[in-house]
């Protein structure tokens, strides 16, 4: 099972897509409190989502985002029923995708 | 119980080792994604060469920007922000904390009927002006609020 949960659903003629990734979110910039090494950066650098087989948002992302990352979007036109699919990659190469459909 | 519970953290601790080692020497990031990844914005020390790296000095101030962020974040290291464009054809968003060590925090490409919107948690390592920039009809759009930051999200 993936670990990015999405919620999609219709608000009017707008569809809004809630999504909850897990990841550690590391800059490369903080530093270890027991070691006082600095954590090595491991961050997600890409998010893709697309509903009813089309891209519509394509983002890029630095450690600046909070760990777990939460992330939201509206979409006109979309249906109850399209399905939606959001995937990200790190900058370590580790990828996730997960996909919904319209409720 | 306790003798247990040693073991279980030791266990992790080893797997934990490996999952590293293994991120660090095999897995390497594929070329799709690093091409477009913007690393001069992401690497950017300050705000100026943030918004040079995005295109976006000199964008106009907008009140067509709305930023919905708490005006004071008890924890640096999770502060919700929400921002709304109402400029017609919002093609992207990017945030930026101004007073990060990295100021560019992320940039969401809208297309296919995404609208003006995208709502996200970032970090603030200080109290700062979280700034949106918007790229609509090929031009560059701006708007900040001050958020007042207690602890801080970015240091260690």
């Amino acid at each position: 099972m993936s670990s990015i949960k999405i919620r999609a659903s219709m608000v009017g003629d707008v569809a809004e897509v809630k999504c909850l990734m897990n990841h550690p979110m590391e800059t490369g910039l903080r530093k270890d409190a027991k070691t006082g090494q600095l954590v090595p950066a491991h961050f997600i650098k890409s998010v893709v989502a697309t509903v009813g087989g089309k891209t519509v948002l394509d983002a890029q992302w630095g450690g600046g985002i909070s760990r777990n990352p939460y992330l939201a979007f509206r979409v006109k036109g979309a249906q109850k029923g399209d399905k939606v699919t959001v995937s990200w990659e790190d900058n370590k190469g580790a990828k996730e995708s997960a996909e919904a459909t319209i409720g | 119980m306790n003798y247990q519970r040693r073991q279980v953290l030791k266990g992790a601790g080893a797997a934990g080792a490996v999952g590293v080692a293994i991120a660090a020497g095999l897995l390497k990031p594929t070329a799709v994604y690093a091409a477009t990844w913007n690393q001069a914005g992401f690497e950017a020390r300050s705000v100026a060469d943030a918004l040079k790296a995005i295109n976006a000095t000199g964008a106009a101030e907008s009140n067509q920007i709305t930023i919905k962020a708490p005006d004071i974040a008890e924890n640096g290291a999770v502060v919700p922000v929400e921002v709304t464009s109402s400029i017609p054809g919002t093609e992207s968003i990017a945030i930026i904390g101004e007073k990060n060590n990295l100021p560019l925090v992320a940039q969401f490409d809208l297309m296919n009927g995404a609208e003006g919107f995208v709502s996200t948690r970032i970090k603030l390592g200080s109290t700062s002006n979280v700034r949106a920039v918007v790229k609509a009809g090929g031009k560059m759009y701006t708007a900040a609020k001050e958020v007042k930051v207690t602890i801080g999200g970015c240091g260690g």
